[in-house]
């Protein structure tokens, strides 16, 4: 097992490595002169000269390279304009927004998505097979930041169910204290239900419109993959052999549907990541998107550039778990790997 | 005085809902089985003859249901009897085991673990009990050391093994009829023989009644007191099995009977009785003293092993045949140094079970992979020497052509029948122009009696038959020297093999080729071939004429091949 | 099990070798037993349409405010309503057609060329070729896709044509793969073998066998990438980047209407939302109704 791990550990660090060249490549792609906006619209040619010594743009781009993944061992990634802190404590402050953000709305993608995959194969062509492909179309159809609009529009404007989409806590609540960054937990660990309350109150509409997105891929692929598993061979033996239903759905068809569901975690996760951009700043999310979207709009693209580097050497880690995830459910890949 | 029909079907008839309507795929058949009888139910495809033992099973796919008539089991009617009265029935009275046992069982779970789903099922264990229950089970079928095995996936074990554990899943529960569908279609003949043994062994000790569906007669006959044969959907005649295999009453049992290969007859006695008869006589056999045509020398292919050979896995390459690795041994010998000559006009037939090596020594000597050394000669020129990346680019490729074992496979789905002969005389044969192609396919597709109006159509419009017909005018198109064939008949139904092995017999003497005819069935290389060569392990174990080797042979390895075949009782 | 189809021979198999005329038999078979796909191709026409022709027939012009109208929601002089400015809704929504289709068509168009012949030559011929595109491909999917497109069009500059780049950029690995994938598979078929036999080179039989067969999973991926190109870009404009205000493009409409909807003024984000919806949806059907046109095995 630890070789296991060790030999997917060894595919993941070229991985790593490919992000941080991608990264770097970007940061020096940038239109005109890269110390020019670096600098900021209102630098002086001093400044600008300055910021072009520091970011070591007057060397050899090998020695740029170098000297950028010195900067990163040591966590520097630069500075940001509009906030006037370190980029990387800023992204360290807002990623447990973002975390629980995308956590919840996965969670909650697959509550609704895998069950209803599973009955849409067992009960082909019944209502509820229907159901589970006209949301799978509509849920890929459906642009992430559509949904959260008309989701505000009806549960806050219409209804009145939720409150305004202005962050994680509204004006009377203050943030619990901090364990995980995490509000829910936090909460619950301080034994205040009532910001409890109020911070799931805040995450819910947010975290239902990335369940929206993330549920079409997550349900066509459980009902592919359950489809094709009770097609098979072996269910048609375990049928052959009496076993009651529970047994060959579940213990037969499901465990091995759910192989080709958990790979296309990945991908799920890529899109996931990408929707949260959209959802922070639908909502207002206090989240490394919207500092990202932020950013960008004030031409500040230190941030710009954490941010996409950051994301991306998480990504890579999740990608991981997920394989060594998969390594522990399938035993061809445990024993013959 | 009929004893009371442990199973009784009446009238049965299955329907289909397709796309072109409802199909009957069974139509009014009656079968009756008693306690303790062994049934064959014979048919090539689409006879129905499987449609009939899920229609027993209520298994049938979602598009099919029973129209008509009657299912008795001990009583018991099966037709009208609620789903959850056959859950319990399945398994534990009647139960079935299937084609291709490896993929029947469950990748991810532990084999002794499926075993204990079934025996807990059926309370035929409890927890505390299952797994001593499930290692007993897997000893009576014969697998060695159960408690290790019980352990084991299905990918870790061989083909035959695999098949033991599906049969262990269908017995475990001793239930009283057992109906067992083409159980060791793609088995080695050896491993074939092994598995019917298990069986027969199994079910006589307990009084069980078992049904073999098959297309191979000469298993039905081997195995089976009583024989169903069924046609379209239609049973055609029942009867005892010697009364069957000495006097056949039907017109299509006869044809069957006489499409079978086997001892003491030649290939035309394959058609039936009222077919036109072959124009060419059996050609003389090759004249001696002519140059080699082919000559194979020390030819040796090497694969890297992957991972370690020890452990589970080395000693499982042991079992079912191949070489025991020793830790570190890092390649595997395919082939491994075996050397033959082909001379012109005559035919060489290469055999071996599955593993031998002698698909990889086709592949060579069509110049489709390299060998790893060893020197392949043709006419005196060493076409080893040229790689197989430009072996398309050499004048030799139009001398040294291939018929492929599937003819599905071989065809581009895109092309149609008259593109695909075509294509050797666009591509290698210059000086030709459209309307001379044209007529080249039509002169070809009427040499293999493949009608010219099909010529239009795409392989998933042709049946087996015609496509394989297909493969052969492609392959004959320029006229080679030397064609290869690997097994091109084991996809095909019985009586159309019977015409194409005519077929192959009579475009040899025409165009006067020589054949290099890989198979496993040792009964239609007799007929085709005039020596034999015997592969095992990638070494050659025997050579000689058809004749010698297929009826007086030396190595025990081929005596043991030869005893494996099943043939009816005499 | 099922019944024996295949063996008997077909029946009604067409005579000449017009393969376009029956392509055209068998679309008009399959649009005529799925209604659904019937819908989309329609729909896809009519998208088609309002791209080419839309800027000439729309009642407004798309630029012009006229501030009396402000937030007036939709009426029969404004089927869509006004936006803040006066704008016209619907003349916007259907002008903003021809920019939407106009990149997702040339995005998809890049990707195709560059992402499916390198993923074809990578299957095919294997080793470094393999190697290279399977590096790129890696290193593109390392990010979240849409995480990438922000840096990529952060970098090269906020354009209308960086979008075009940064959605062929995303979509790369994707294409690649699938290529990659159908020619590995095609690459040992006996067919091929079959061509190598009959004199057929390399390159010949990557031009001639491999991508004939490989060209109807290729379309179905293109018409469902279409529909991603269009969320990709709208998602991207959502967020300030690429497109512009004034003009027209449905992500930044609805960006623009975002901030009404607190105050219930609905209809400035929803027409634009609701046009991307129909057009990616469209996108979606066809595909898999393209799949079941192109697929030879389907034919009867």
């Amino acid at each position: 097992m630890p070789t296991q791990i060790a030999k997917r550990l060894a595919t993941a660090i070229p991985t790593l490595i490919g992000v941080v060249i991608v990264t770097f490549l970007l940061t020096r792609v940038l239109p005109g002169d890269t110390a020019v906006y670096f600098a900021g619209p209102a630098a002086t040619p001093q400044a600008i000269e300055e910021v072009r010594k520091n970011l070591g743009l007057d060397k050899p781009l090998p020695a740029q390279f170098a000297d950028y993944v010195k900067g990163l061992a040591s966590g520097n990634l630069g500075q940001s304009l509009s906030t006037g802190q370190p980029v990387l404590s800023d992204i360290r402050t807002r990623l447990p927004a973002s975390a629980e953000l995308t956590l919840s709305g996965l969670l909650l993608a697959i509550l609704i998505a895998v069950p209803l995959g599973i009955v849409a194969a067992v009960r082909q062509g019944s209502w509820i097979d229907h159901a589970c492909r006209i949301v799978a179309t509509a849920g890929v159809s459906l642009p992430v930041f559509f949904s959260g609009l008309l989701l505000v529009y009806v549960f806050y404007y219409k209804l009145d169910w939720a409150p305004p989409p202005l962050g994680r806590l509204d004006v009377f609540h203050s943030a619990p204290h901090y364990v995980t960054g995490f509000y829910l937990i936090d909460s619950l660990l301080a034994g205040n239900l009532d910001t409890f309350r109020a911070a799931l109150a805040q995450l819910a509409l947010p975290a239902v419109t990335l369940a929206v997105f993330a549920l079409a891929p997550i349900t066509r692929m459980t009902r592919a993959s359950m489809l094709a598993a009770l097609a098979s061979d072996f269910v048609r033996t375990a049928r052959a052999n009496g076993l009651s239903f529970y047994t060959v759905i579940v213990t037969y068809a499901f465990r091995n549907a759910m192989l080709p569901v958990v790979t296309t975690l990945g991908m799920v996760f890529s899109f996931l990541l990408g929707a949260n951009v959209l959802v922070e700043k639908v909502f207002a999310w206090p989240g490394i998107g919207s500092y990202a979207v932020d950013a960008l709009i004030k031409s500040d693209y230190a941030p710009v550039q954490g941010f996409v580097l950051v994301m991306g050497i998480l990504y890579v880690l999740l990608n991981f778990l997920i394989d060594l995830l998969y390594g522990i459910i399938d035993p061809r890949v445990r024993i013959e790997g | 005085m009929a004893a009371a029909q442990l199973l009784d079907i009446k009238d049965l008839t299955v329907e289909f809902a397709t796309r072109r309507g409802l199909v009957r795929a069974v139509e009014k058949i009656d079968i009756s089985l008693a306690k303790g009888e062994t049934l064959g139910i014979v048919g090539e495809s689409g006879s129905g003859k499987s449609v009939t033992s899920y229609a027993i099973m209520r298994i049938l796919d979602r598009a099919g249901r029973i129209a008509e008539g009657a299912i008795t089991f001990g009583g018991m009617d099966l037709r009208s009897a609620s789903e959850s009265r056959m859950r319990d029935l399945r398994g534990s009275e009647i139960s079935m085991i299937f084609q291709n046992p490896r993929a029947a069982l469950n990748p991810i779970r532990k084999i002794g673990k499926q075993i204990e789903d079934v025996l807990l099922r059926h309370g035929q264990a409890r927890s505390s009990d299952a797994r001593e229950k499930a290692i007993e089970v897997l000893t009576q079928v014969r697998i060695a050391r159960p408690e290790e095995r019980y352990h084991a996936y299905p990918f870790e074990l061989s083909g035959g093994m695999c098949q033991r554990v599906v049969i262990a899943l269908a017995l475990a529960c001793r239930p009283q009829l057992l109906i067992a569908d083409e159980p060791t279609t793609g088995l080695d003949v050896t491993t074939q023989k092994a598995v019917m043994e298990l069986i027969v062994e199994l079910t006589r000790a307990r009084g069980m009644s078992t049904i073999l569906i098959t297309h191979d007669l000469g298993l039905a006959a081997a195995y089976c007191g009583k024989v169903v044969v069924m046609e379209k959907g239609k049973v055609v005649e029942a009867a005892k099995s010697e009364t069957i295999f000495r006097a056949p009453s039907h017109r299509y049992t006869r044809k069957l009977m006489r499409a079978t290969p086997r001892p003491g007859i030649t290939l035309r006695d394959l058609l039936p009785e009222d077919a036109a008869q072959p124009s060419s006589e059996r050609p003389s056999k090759a004249a001696k003293g002519r140059p080699k045509l082919l000559s194979v020398r020390n030819l040796v292919k090497e694969y890297k092993r992957q991972g370690q050979g020890g452990g589970l896995s080395g000693s499982l390459a042991g079992i079912f045949g191949g070489k025991k690795t020793e830790p570190g041994d890092a390649m595997f010998r395919a082939v491994d140094g075996i050397g033959f000559d082909i001379a012109p006009g005559e035919s060489l037939g290469l055999v071996g079970e599955s593993g031998c090596g002698k698909s990889t020594t086709s592949m060579m000597v069509m110049r489709l992979i390299d060998p790893t050394s060893g020197g392949i000669f043709f006419k005196g020129e060493d076409i080893g020497a040229v790689p197989a990346r430009n072996f398309a680019r050499s004048p030799w490729r139009k001398h040294i052509q291939m018929v492929f074992q599937d003819p599905t496979d071989s065809l581009n789905p895109r092309y149609t029948a008259a593109r695909a002969i075509a294509d050797p005389l666009l591509r290698l044969d210059d000086g030709t122009d459209k309307r001379s192609t044209r007529a080249r396919v039509e002169e070809l597709a009427g040499l293999v009696g493949l009608p010219a109006n099909l010529l239009g159509r795409f392989p998933h419009q042709l049946s087996g038959g015609q496509k394989a017909r297909v493969g052969i005018a492609r392959a004959i198109a320029l006229h080679p020297e030397l064609v290869i064939l690997d097994e091109p008949t084991a996809a095909l139904d019985v009586s159309v093999q019977a015409v194409v092995l005519n077929l192959l017999q009579e475009l040899k003497a025409t165009l006067g080729m020589s054949y290099l005819f890989v198979s496993h069935d040792l009964h239609v290389v007799r007929l085709l071939c005039d020596r034999v060569i015997v592969m095992r392990q990638g070494r050659i174990v025997e050579e000689g004429s058809a004749e010698q080797v297929l009826e007086a042979p030396k190595a025990a390895y081929t005596r043991e091949l030869i005893a494996a075949i099943p043939h009816p009782p005499v | 099990m099922s019944p024996a189809e295949a063996n008997t021979g077909a029946v009604g198999a067409p005579e000449s070798a017009n393969a376009l005329a029956a392509t055209l038999r068998h679309a008009r078979y399959t649009f005529a037993e799925n209604p659904v796909s019937g819908f989309a191709f329609f729909l896809f026409v009519l998208l088609l349409l309002c791209a080419a022709f839309g800027p000439y027939l729309v009642p407004y012009d798309p630029l012009a405010s006229d501030t009396s109208a402000a937030l007036a929601p939709p009426s029969l002089h404004h089927l869509f309503g006004t936006d803040q400015i006066g704008r016209d809704i619907f003349s916007r929504v259907i002008v903003a057609t021809r920019l939407d289709m106009s990149i997702a068509i040339a995005s998809v168009a890049l990707v195709f060329a560059l992402g499916g012949l390198a993923g074809i030559a990578a299957g095919f011929f294997g080793g470094w070729v393999d190697q290279v595109v399977g590096r790129l491909a890696d290193t593109i999917m390392a990010f979240p896709l849409f995480v990438l497109a922000m840096g990529i069009v952060a970098a090269l500059g906020n354009t209308v044509t960086n979008i075009v780049i940064a959605t062929a950029i995303i979509n790369f690995p994707l294409y690649a793969r699938v290529a990659r994938a159908e020619a590995n598979i095609r690459r040992e078929a006996g067919f091929v073998q079959a061509a190598r036999l009959t004199g057929n080179g390399d390159i010949r039989i990557l031009l001639t066998q491999i991508l004939p067969n490989i060209m109807p999973i290729m379309v179905v991926q293109m018409s469902l990438t279409m529909g991603y190109a269009i969320l990709n870009a709208a998602g991207l404009s959502f967020i300030g980047l690429g497109v512009r205000p004034p003009t027209p493009e449905w992500g930044i409409m609805v960006a623009e209407g975002a901030g009404f909807i607190v105050s219930g003024d609905w209809w400035i984000a929803f027409f634009p939302g609701l046009a991307l919806m129909l057009a990616v949806f469209c996108f979606n059907l066809l595909g898999d109704g393209l799949r079941d046109i192109v697929d030879p095995q389907r034919r009867s």
